[in-house]
């Protein structure tokens, strides 16, 4: 089976405090730690286990700048055969849609049976894997925690809805999958295997080599312009509790008693 | 700009979602007298039932029943509304798994623009509507500008807009169950599984200790496990905890995982996401511990420790302990 694997580089959310910039135009990046979207480091893993199940290969493809590279060279120490860069300046600045709209041309461009992508990303719009299956045209199934192959042509799959119950659906090939976190538990990635694949070749496609026209995508082709960033004004909020961390602890115990937190 | 707008009820055994009464003050924020049209797709008498409760709050129910829609696949779900929806139309939908499956491709397939996961409405200038959202799991907020001269399919993040509870619309169904002959999918309902029951039930404890990815490490866990211990509380927690096999499903707190209602809530490590908070019921005192001062969890918690789980949280322990 072929499989692609669409991911995206992201800053850390464990590991950063994302802080807006005073006029509002982005985020301070500056000091971000970044790291593979965690959702696509799941669909990654799914991808892998079945191709070592059936046969096949894995390509894992990135729209970004040149640092994109980075973590598509750590998804292929994973075990990812191949990986596949698009960059192009035309592309800065496109919406959900625009992104789909490169993925399509990438997916175009190979012989995919199965396409994945992360339920969702940084800005949480769990929407780039539903719009690349309706450019292509393929069926689709979102937060996807489990996948079987029945034949050539169908996967058993589960979908993970409300209260973590399991929507059991059967699905044709090729077709667009979005991965739920919790499907697998993505192998541990060492320097050493990083290592291995430093300098494997990893191929460039640009808007002129996948067909696009850049008017289509980017800030340009962009039905949704984000205006700015800003922090909403606070609420209520929490009392924060101040002093040393044993007053801190003295006043908290008083307040669990008073609120029946403690038997 | 003119538009027809529609809400797609979600509807579970002849219930409406609490989203039906939340779409309409969405719908108003984009047009002020907006008058939205509710469809609901199912099968039986538990549609004919969540019809008629609908009308009460929507002036126009649209209902398609068939067969083969009683269980709601997006996949069939999306070219019917395809063959319903008028050309320039704007669809909310809720943010929940079902919204999430139908919505993009939806918008895509319809040409017009997909605003996902909305959590506020500024209005419409002309075609563009702007709108709020949020990233990076609500630590930044985002304005954004959308061009919806071709329509628009608005998922609405529950819990963001106030229900319009009136229910004074005297509303009238309309049976178009006519449009759903012939609909074929690549994508075959089965069957849903129900979550496993585990040996705690965390949605009848009164004080929960829940635990979040800031414990960093399975090996910490005891730390949380102490301190519940010696408060009499039960141990919950997030669902990176669950992913990573540190404890098991039955103890997530969340949209999907277990809606809980205690009266004390010790969030530790946790940053508050939407899909945390959504299982959170029953107003309950919360305490948040998180060393990021900025946490979203801090908004919506009483009391807040700005501080490293692993030095407070054995602290506060000790410090109970004393005290008994
Ligand atoms: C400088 C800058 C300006 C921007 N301006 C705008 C703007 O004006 N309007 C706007 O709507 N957005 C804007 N964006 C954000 C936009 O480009 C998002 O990346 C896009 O909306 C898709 O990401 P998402 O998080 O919404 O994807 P989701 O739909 O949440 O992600 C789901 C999955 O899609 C796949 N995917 C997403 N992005 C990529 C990628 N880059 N490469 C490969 N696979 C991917 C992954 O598998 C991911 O798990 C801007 C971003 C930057 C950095
Ligand atoms: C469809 C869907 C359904 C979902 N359902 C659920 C659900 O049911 N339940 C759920 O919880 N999530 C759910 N999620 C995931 C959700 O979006 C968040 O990713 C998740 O809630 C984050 O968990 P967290 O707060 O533990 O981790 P993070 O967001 O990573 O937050 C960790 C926090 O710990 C703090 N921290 C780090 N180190 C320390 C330290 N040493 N001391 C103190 N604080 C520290 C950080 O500042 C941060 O605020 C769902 C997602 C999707 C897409």
């Amino acid at each position: 089976m072929e499989i692609l694997v669409c991911v995206k580089r992201v800053p850390d959310s464990a590991e950063n405090e994302i802080e807006v910039k005073a006029d509002g135009s982005d985020i301070k990046r500056d000091d971000l730690v970044y790291s593979v979207n965690e959702w696509d480091n799941y669909a990654v893993e799914e991808a892998i286990q079945i191709v070592d199940r059936v046969g096949g290969s894995v390509t894992v493809a990135s729209i970004g700048n040149e640092e994109a590279e980075e973590v598509v060279r750590r998804e292929m120490a994973m075990g990812a055969h191949q990986g596949l860069l698009l960059v192009d300046p035309a592309f800065e600045g496109s919406d959900g849609k625009g992104i789909a709209a490169i993925l399509k041309a990438a997916v175009l461009k190979g012989q995919y049976d199965l396409v994945l992508t992360g339920a969702q990303a940084d800005d949480g719009a769990a929407q780039v894997g539903g719009m690349l299956a309706a450019l292509l045209d393929w069926p689709y199934a979102s937060l996807v925690n489990k996948i079987e192959v029945q034949d050539g042509h169908t996967l058993k799959i589960g979908r993970e809805i409300e209260g973590g119950n399991q929507e059991i659906n059967e699905i044709e090939m090729p077709c667009v999958l979005s991965i739920q976190t919790g499907i697998n538990e993505p192998r541990y990635v060492g320097i050493r295997g990083i290592r291995k694949v430093a300098s494997v070749e990893i191929p460039v496609m640009n808007a002129g080599r996948l067909g696009i026209d850049p008017a289509a995508v980017g800030q340009a082709g962009a039905g949704v312009k984000r205006v700015d960033y800003f922090v909403p004004p606070a609420g209520a909020g929490a009392e924060i509790l101040q002093g040393s961390t044993a007053e801190i602890a003295a006043k908290l115990l008083d307040l669990l008693k008073a609120k029946g937190g403690l038997k | 700009m003119a538009a027809q707008v529609f809400a797609f009820i979600v509807h579970k055994d002849g219930v409406a979602d609490d989203s039906a009464l939340e779409l309409i003050s969405a719908a108003r924020n984009i047009f002020p007298d907006a008058s939205p049209t509710a469809i609901l797709t199912g099968a039986g008498a538990g549609l004919d039932a969540v019809c008629q409760e609908v009308a009460a709050s929507y002036k126009q129910v649209w209902k398609v029943g068939a067969a083969a829609l009683i269980y709601p696949n997006a996949e069939l779900v999306r070219p019917l509304l395809l063959k319903l929806l008028p050309k320039g139309a704007v669809l909310l939908l809720p943010h929940n798994t079902f919204g999430m499956d139908l919505g993009p491709g939806l918008a895509v397939k319809m040409g017009a623009t997909c605003i996902p996961d909305v959590v506020g409405i500024d209005g419409l200038a002309g075609a563009t509507l702007k709108v709020v959202r949020q990233e990076f799991n609500g630590q930044a907020s985002t304005h954004l500008a959308c061009d919806v001269s071709n329509g628009a399919v608005i998922s609405v993040r529950s819990g963001s807009f106030r229900p319009d509870e009136s229910r004074s619309a005297g509303g009238q169904v309309v049976d178009k169950s006519g449009e759903a002959v012939g609909l074929s999918a690549r994508r075959r309902f089965v069957e849903v599984v129900q979550a496993e029951v585990g040996d705690v039930d965390i949605t009848k404890a009164d004080v929960l200790v829940s635990v979040g990815r800031g414990f960093g490490d399975k090996e910490n866990i005891p730390v949380a496990e102490e301190l519940a211990q010696t408060m009499g509380a039960v141990v919950s927690c997030s669902r990176p905890i669950v992913d990573a096999k540190w404890l098991e499903k039955s103890r997530q707190v969340g949209t999907s995982g277990k809606t809980v209602k205690p009266k004390v809530y010790l969030a530790l490590g946790i940053s508050g996401s939407f899909q945390h908070m959504g299982g959170l019921k029953g107003n309950p005192f919360i305490v948040a511990v998180n060393k990021n001062p900025k946490a979203p969890i801090f908004q919506v918690a009483n009391v807040g420790v700005v501080a490293d789980v692993l030095e407070f949280v054995p602290e506060l322990t000790e410090k109970i302990r004393e005290a008994k």
